[in-house]
């Protein structure tokens, strides 16, 4: 660690730094080779239309276009969900419960991370879906002039608001993970100050917790929708998607999004159909690439903190 | 910013009116019991099954309300709405915990119906309807974790090496980074990528196992690498200068003084990735695809792994549905229990193995 003068490395040192650097060197590789071959393998599907990919309707723009609605779409609902709860739950752990308690605290909310994301999928169509679809049916009946809420209400409750709901326990815990780490590293002066002045708990947060630890929270979000956008099989499972774009929850006629149409359609597919399915998979390579490298950016100028931790 | 702080009224004590202790709790269980009572007298009268979610929300909500309007009256506004934000952040707290409870208590109690010998002693081969079992999966699952951790645990190691001893400058950031970006890779990404590897090499439609591994150490890496990094920086620089000092070479020191004493956080991390990716589901569908029979050859044909046995069971359910169903949820029993057990044991190791500290 420390700078040394110039030493005379023996064999073993040379072979040892060698490799090292070998490894180090093969991420980037990896990121590239990820990056070049998805590319090689889309271009003929720019190209394609539906007499060369049966999987298309008319070209290749108009068959992408719903899906990156839709995961978008999907991955905002997610997030105005989760990052409320997310935020809360920080705050419950790191200010509000006692000291002793947090790390079992955070441990359990870590647990949510475990889950497979298969059996989320299983868990939202066998439990949440019917427990939801009650409540879809008195909204769509009370509130359905609010166009959130209009159209025929889906009588499975497998609609993008449950989908949306699924991801949003899965983003949970990371997003509680970083926003945790940021509450806790704000500085414990400025909160007894707060206190001392005669600021309630409520009050010393904002003033003090939440302005330190906003980029922390935007990270998390930013993080958190990467993590959304890219979720596969969850999406997959419960969403019963027909194509289309549109803003209504309530309905059994969603947008699909890439990556559960990539894991439906992908064991089925042959010739062109595995390009366009490839490309669509490199739209969401870049789209998820730019979200993380934004909130990576954001949250190394403040603090060391990964997701992988 | 614009916060006024009142002066404390006089005669009222030293932080003005304060709600007696336990005030909270009191109205707490009174709204609860109110709001039970009333969904009891609903399912009562219309005959209805008893909605025991509705009612706690709606016993939460009206203890919001209530508690945050008593203390408004008696103390004001600011305590007012500290004690509406304790009482949502602790809601918040709640609400995560609904769908944990949630997926644990239906996972058990769906999954034990097959939890039985002949899941772990078969597989699906020639089984249309009942019976069958999950054996072919675990194998899968056991191979392609395996490879996957033979490929990423080196890689990764060494790269963490490179970025704690050796790595100074401008690659050493950027593979920083990009190690960070790279755990928010989507799971299917890194399944495309490893199939559109293989597909160059061996033509469209290549199944095998070993392209999942693969894929599975596209994800494994970064973990693999943040954590360790994370760990060898633990690592005190005494011991390091005390090794040189003696005229150990740089790599000795490395292999003899830091991987030992870091060693049990490594395992800790490298246990946790594995817990990580067993669970992928997207990759290996469409990388290692499905079979119902048993594969012991991670370089042919198709391989089953658990997490695609639950998704296929769920998705292409035959006749008796009953006997798919139960098989998923069995199959999503034993996926939990080997994640928890994993954390256990990287939990277990990190206490047990930890070098002794100084402290």
């Amino acid at each position: 660690m420390t700078a040394s003068p110039k030493p005379i490395l023996s064999r073993g040192d040379r072979v040892f730094s060698r490799s090292a650097l070998f490894a180090g060197s093969m991420i980037l590789l990896t990121l590239a080779a990820v990056a070049i071959f998805l590319i090689v393998e889309s271009v003929p599907a720019f190209f394609a239309d539906s007499t060369t990919a049966s999987i298309l309707p008319s070209n290749f723009w108009t068959y992408v276009w719903p899906l990156v609605f839709g995961t978008i779409w999907a991955a905002v609902l997610a997030l105005l969900i989760s990052l409320p709860l997310a935020i809360g739950i920080a705050l419950f752990i790191s200010h509000y419960a006692p000291r002793r308690l947090s790390s079992v605290l955070g441990y359990i909310v870590d647990l949510l991370a475990a889950v497979p994301s298969v059996v989320f999928g299983l868990w939202g169509i066998g439990v949440l879906a019917p427990a939801v679809q009650p409540v879809y049916a008195w909204f769509n009946e009370n509130l359905g002039l609010i166009p959130l809420f209009a159209g025929e209400v889906s009588a499975t409750g497998k609609t993008i608001l449950t989908a949306a709901m699924v991801l949003a326990v899965m983003v949970l815990p990371i997003m509680t993970a970083i926003c945790r780490e940021v509450f806790l590293q704000a500085p414990v002066l400025h909160e007894e100050a707060a206190l001392a002045l005669g600021a309630t708990r409520w009050e010393m947060i904002r003033l003090a917790v939440l302005p330190f630890g906003r980029p922390g929270i935007v990270s998390a979000a930013m993080l958190g929708l990467g993590r959304a956008l890219g979720e596969t099989m969850a999406v997959a499972m419960v969403l019963s998607a027909t194509g289309v774009v549109s803003f209504r929850l309530l309905t059994s006629e969603n947008p699909s999004t890439i990556a559960a149409n990539i894991a439906l359609q992908f064991p089925e597919a042959y010739g062109k159909n595995i390009n366009v399915l490839l490309a669509t998979g490199l739209i969401l390579f870049i789209v998820t690439f730019l979200v993380n490298a934004i909130a990576r950016w954001i949250v190394s100028r403040r603090a060391q903190f990964s997701g992988a931790n | 910013m614009t916060l006024t702080i009142r002066p404390v009224s006089a005669g009222s004590g030293i932080a003005g009116n304060r709600l007696p202790r336990g005030t909270v709790w009191i109205v707490l269980g009174a709204s609860l019991a109110l709001s039970l009572a009333l969904f009891g007298l609903l399912a009562a009268a219309d005959g209805s099954a008893y909605n025991l979610v509705g009612a706690v929300l709606v016993g939460a909500v009206l203890h919001l309300v209530i508690s945050t309007g008593i203390s408004g009256a008696v103390e004001g506004r600011r305590q007012a709405i500290d004690r509406l934000v304790t009482g949502l952040v602790t809601g918040s707290f709640l609400i995560a915990m609904v769908p944990l409870v949630s997926v644990a208590w239906t996972v058990i109690a769906n999954g034990v119906a097959r939890f039985d010998v002949e899941f772990f002693t078969s597989s699906m081969r020639n089984v249309t309807g009942e019976g069958g079992g999950a054996l072919h999966a675990m194998i899968g699952t056991l191979l392609i974790t395996l490879a996957a951790t033979v490929i990423s645990v080196p890689l990764g190691l060494l790269t963490s090496i490179y970025l704690v001893e050796y790595g100074r400058g401008r690659l050493a950031k950027l593979i920083t980074f990009l190690v960070d970006v790279m755990t928010g890779i989507p799971s299917i990404v890194a399944g495309l990528f490893a199939y559109a590897v293989f597909a160059l090499i061996f033509g469209p439609g290549v199944r095998m196992g070993i392209i999942g591994a693969v894929s599975l150490s596209v994800l494994m890496i970064p973990v693999v690498v943040r954590s360790s990094e994370e760990m060898l920086r633990l690592v005190p620089n005494e011991l390091r200068e005390a090794s040189y000092a003696l005229g150990v070479p740089k790599w000795l020191t490395i292999m003899k003084v830091v991987l030992p004493t870091s060693i049990a956080g490594i395992t800790t991390g490298v246990v946790l990735a594995i817990a990580r990716v067993i669970g992928e589901t997207a990759p290996l569908l469409i990388t290692a695809g499905y079979t119902a029979s048993m594969n012991y050859n991670l370089f042919h044909d198709r391989m089953q792994s658990l997490p695609v046995f639950v998704y296929r069971q769920y998705a292409d359910q035959g006749n008796p549905i009953s006997a798919f169903l139960e098989r998923a949820w069995a199959g999503a029993l034993v996926l939990i229990l080997i994640v928890m057990a994993l954390n256990l044991i990287a939990r277990l190791v990190a206490k047990y193995f930890a070098p002794k500290s100084g402290r």
